[in-house]
């Protein structure tokens, strides 16, 4: 089997396929070293965590650790591939700095104690709460990276038992515009389209979305298009020369804050030529008069000097959207966490509804996630939502979520929306909330602007309770610290963009005294005594398993519905989809063919809002807008950033990811081959900019803002001119400062991040800021440690700057399974 | 016809809402989205003046085209709400102050809108009721925004 050196060649070998045809499989496998496939004890299910793919993977087992990792062949999201951080990030479970015994803070310091201790804290300080001012001093800030099982349980436990409308995810910083984009459009959550359309599509657009290092198994399925006879059309909106970028027949390379220009120009050429299907609008759609008045003060030229790109690109690009027979759009961070974000991601599905492309092969939308459980925290009801997609401004859909659950309706809170994670913090601030548990995220480094976050998170009158599976900087300032299994060592589902539902069973038993977080919420919810109306009980499950069924109920009749699976089912399948029920018993590949919709006014999940203000629309208003059901087309004007550049703050700042790191790097740091790939933080600017300011490649410089500064070494990339790119993934807790900058310097992107956030989805803005930069110290000659692989690529001579290799331990096996179907 | 007096009125209702627009987002300024989202909606206000003066030349009006700035007319609303805050120290119920005030003062430039509508229509006069249609919209969105925002702001400033 050849061996590949996956670091340095991320997406590994090509097998191209023409459209229509199955995507060939290729068997991805990486196991420690010195073990081969035929010593493994076990080969257990799972699916990549990561990431939001979903590709379908057997952890191996061998003598009671985890050893590897295998892609499964006969899974419909990978076809067997794995991408780097699947390969190599396993091995964090490994770490020996797993959290393995509760911590609790006594004289101001964090000691180990049993479970009963840092339970028992937690519990009587609830209690506590709940008797001087009630489920409002309680808040329950979680993750996009636990399973269904768990979230449901969270969700009951936190909205139906404690009654405190306070409870959201990590997912609003990642996936929270792509659900408040569906549910506008759409009137309610639900992927349209799947990943099957990339085998279809004749015109593939990314908006915002550096699939290649975020979704690098979805890619690498494009890249196999791309190399086959009549590939698709690219098309890339990104301020950076991305991997897709490079790939792509146009690249759009916007300034930051002014998506929504651009896409009201490409509209205006997709209307003006009329290349839309105006009998789909006429029976499928309200809103498109509307659209076409605002669109009019679009034309490329205004649009091309607001978004300073060439007016024959966008033109170009237009056309190309325009006439496409089959249209796949994808969206990400570059549109969910930048200025008008919802505005912008809902125009992209205005070019769909307008061109009646969708619920048909090849014509799909994918607002993505970012995290591969965030689809279930929106569906349980973990982030801002009710379970099931209900709408917690519609009361027949509380009062059935009250039947469900034995409770009585006011019990759970519907008086507003669930409060969203940057309201909660600033209730914590104000001194409202007062208990705020914190489930597998980290907050001290993910959330805009640090300095805040931290004075907020360790305030005396906060109880901060932090579930997790390694000391992270979060959890160095909590009260109690709850030791967690993780993926392989608990059994669970959980959902991927494309809806595809994936088991993940136990491998190995989790280290020490670690609990899966379903345990630690079934224990909180007994110990607290909870219970329905009838005074059983309130969560009637003790397992993952009576979890999922419980779940299934909920979820009966809703779009999400889940009624055709099972743990039988899923066990041995390669991946079901939902809506799995009797109509759809082997699950549904696309949503809202025929044009048919989750938008009537009784079923939606939202009425929507203003996408300016954030108002939610009242269900009056919702009535007489939408009687019938129809998809919504929702128009936008363009509104200027809030902190465009000036003469003081030059630059636009914009932070992002890397293709070989994973959130706050608590993981992927702890894989050797992930961590040495891009070791630390990195600032990019153009070439024509370092020019100007006399920077070169290597050097030191200070990056700051009004809120703070970094400092990082000068990669000169191909991003765009007046243009400055973090990553975001490095904090402190590898550095001496623990949790925070030492002496003050810090090294974190959100040190310098604004806190401001979209009014319709509630994602914090992380791609506009103005920044300044100057230079510490000169680089003599020494690169930055940037990967060269992806959109960190230097414009400089490869000789000057190593080019990112795995070395030996990082070469995986790649077996290409040959069928008919390739040509 | 009265119109002089419509537009002058709707003028000053317009600025009078600006300031107060802007006023809760200075006085709220750790409050991030209260802080950026009345600003974005002062923009309309300044926009409604200006059409504003442009229309009151057609009946004699010299109405000042810029926004106006801080005048002893305002003087009252910022006492008003110094007298709210000298009540209720705490910021979520100053907060819960100002967009109750904030609403009632988008009700009365609305309610100016619907006036200028009614007028227009019975004297046929297009042009003043395509400006009441094009820019009354943007008031009722400014006021629904201050009543979404007591509603959920409301319940944890008052239970906690």
């Amino acid at each position: 089997m050849p061996r590949v050196d996956r670091i340095a060649e991320p997406w590994g070998t090509r097998t191209p396929y023409g459209p229509g045809e199955p995507w060939p499989v290729r068997v991805d496998e990486f196991l420690e070293d010195g073990v081969r496939a035929e010593d493994v004890d076990r080969w257990v299910q799972s699916a990549s965590i990561l990431h939001s793919n979903g590709d379908g993977l057997d952890i191996a087992v061998k003598g009671g650790r985890i050893v590897g990792v295998r892609g499964r062949a006969g899974d419909r999201v990978n076809h067997g591939r794995l991408g780097p951080k699947d390969l190599y990030g396993w091995q964090a479970g490994n770490a020996p700095d797993r959290l393995v015994r509760p911590l609790v803070r006594d004289g101001g310091r964090l000691v180990e104690a049993d479970w009963d201790t840092a339970m028992d804290r937690i519990v009587r300080r609830t209690r506590e709460l709940l008797d001087e001012q009630g489920p409002s001093a309680l808040g329950f800030y979680t993750t996009g990276q636990l399973f269904l099982e768990e979230y449901y349980t969270l969700a009951l436990l936190a909205h139906g038992g404690l009654g405190t409308n306070h409870v959201d995810g990590n997912t609003r910083l990642c996936t929270a515009t792509a659900a408040a984009a569906l549910k506008e459009s759409f009137g309610s959550d639900g992927q349209p389209g799947s990943y099957t359309d990339v085998d279809h599509a004749d015109v593939i657009a990314l908006y915002g979305h550096n699939m290649a290092e975020t979704q690098t198994v979805l890619w690498t399925r494009i890249l196999d298009r791309l190399a086959g006879p009549n590939p698709p059309a690219v098309i890339c909106v990104d301020p950076r020369r991305t991997p897709v970028a490079e790939a792509a027949t146009v690249h759009l390379a916007n300034r930051p804050g002014t998506n929504v220009a651009l896409m009201n120009g490409i509209l205006h050429e997709i209307l003006a030529h009329g290349w839309i299907d105006g009998r789909y609008i006429e029976d499928h759609v309200v809103g498109f008069d509307e659209l076409r008045e605002r669109v009019e003060q679009y034309p490329p030229d205004r649009v091309a000097r607001i978004c300073d790109i060439p007016e024959e690109r966008l033109r170009e690009a237009a056309r190309l959207i325009g006439t496409a027979r089959r249209l796949l759009s994808t969206v990400l961070q570059g549109f969910y966490q930048a200025h008008q974000a919802t505005a912008a991601s809902v125009q992209v599905n205005n070019v769909h509804l307008v061109r009646g492309m969708l619920g048909r092969p090849g014509c799909g939308v994918l607002q993505m996630n970012g995290q591969p459980t965030a689809q279930n925290t929106r569906e349980c009801g973990a982030d801002g939502d009710l379970p099931g997609f209900r709408n917690w401004s519609n009361d027949a859909h509380v009062a059935d979520l009250a039947r469900i659950w034995n409770v009585d309706p006011l019990d759970i809170p519907h008086y507003a929306p669930p409060t969203h994670a940057m309201q909660m913090l600033r209730y914590v601030e104000e001194g409202s909330i007062r208990f705020l548990h914190v489930i597998g995220t980290n907050p001290a480094v993910s959330l805009p602007e640090l300095h805040r976050v931290r004075s907020i998170l360790s305030q005396d009158r906060l109880f901060l309770v932090v579930q997790d599976i390694f000391l992270s900087e979060t959890a160095q300032l909590a009260d109690v610290v709850l030791p967690a299994a993780t993926w392989g060592e608990k059994t669970g589902t959980f959902t991927n963009v494309d809806r595809t539902v994936h088991l993940s069973e136990r491998a190995v038993d989790p280290p020490g005294e670690a609990r899966p977080d379903l345990d630690i919420f079934l224990d909180y919810a007994r110990r607290l005594g909870l219970t329905d109306k009838d005074g059983a009980p309130l969560v009637k499950w003790n397992d993952a398993e009576g979890a999922f069924e419980a779940w299934k109920e909920c979820s009966r009749g809703r779009p999400c519905d889940y009624t055709g699976l099972s743990y039988a089912r899923l066990r041995g399948s390669g991946g079901i989809q939902w809506p799995c029920d009797d109509e759809h018993p082997g699950g549904g590949e696309r949503l809202y063919a025929g044009g048919r919709f989750w938008s009537a006014p009784d079923q939606c999940e939202s009425y929507g809002r203003d996408l300016v203000t954030g108002a939610p629309v009242s269900p009056t208003e919702y009535r007489a807008l939408n009687p019938s059901g129809k998809a919504i087309i929702k128009a936008a004007a363009y509104v200027e950033p809030h902190e465009p550049p000036g003469e003081a703050y030059p630059f636009w700042l914009t932070t992002g990811r890397t293709l070989y790191h994973f959130h706050t790097r608590t993981k992927t740091a702890k894989a050797p081959q992930l961590q040495r790939a891009a070791p630390e933080s990195w600032v990019e600017m153009s070439e024509a900019d370092a020019r100007r300011c006399g920077f070169a490649e290597g050097d030191l410089l200070a990056v700051e803002t009004v809120r703070g500064e970094v400092r990082a070494r000068l990669r000169v990339s191909g991003i765009r001119d007046g243009v400055l790119f973090l990553p975001f993934h490095y904090g402190y807790w590898d550095q001496p400062g623990g949790h925070e900058p030492e002496k003050g310097r810090g090294g974190a992107a959100n040190e310098l991040t604004l806190t401001d956030w979209d009014p319709a989805s509630k994602q914090p803005i992380f791609k506009t800021a103005a920044a300044r930069v100057s230079l510490v110290e000169r680089g003599r000659g020494e690169p930055s440690k940037a990967p060269t692989t992806t959109a960190s690529r230097p414009v400089t001579a490869p000789r000057d700057v190593p080019g990112t290799r795995g070395g030996t331990d990082a070469e995986a096996e790649e077996s290409v399974i040959t069928t008919g179907g390739a040509s | 016809m009265k119109f002089d007096l419509v537009l002058r009125e709707l003028h000053r209702s317009e600025n009078e809402l600006a300031h107060v627009l802007l006023r809760l987002s200075e006085r709220h300024k750790a409050d991030h989205e209260t802080y950026h989202v009345a600003r974005d909606l002062v923009g309309w206000c300044h926009d409604h003046i200006r059409e504003l003066a442009r229309a009151g030349k057609d009946y004699g009006l010299d109405l000042d085209p810029s926004p106006a700035s801080d005048t002893t007319l305002m003087r009252a609303v910022r006492e008003k709400a110094a007298e709210w805050l000298g009540r209720a120290p705490e910021l979520s119920l100053l907060l819960l102050a100002d967009f109750r005030h904030l609403y009632l003062v988008a009700s009365g430039v609305s309610l100016d809108w619907e006036l200028l509508a009614q007028a227009a229509q019975g004297a046929r006069r297009k042009d003043l009721l395509a400006l009441a249609q094009r820019c009354h919209p943007e008031t009722l969105r400014q006021m629904r925004w201050a009543n979404a925002r007591l509603k959920d702001s409301s319940t944890q400033a008052l239970v906690s």
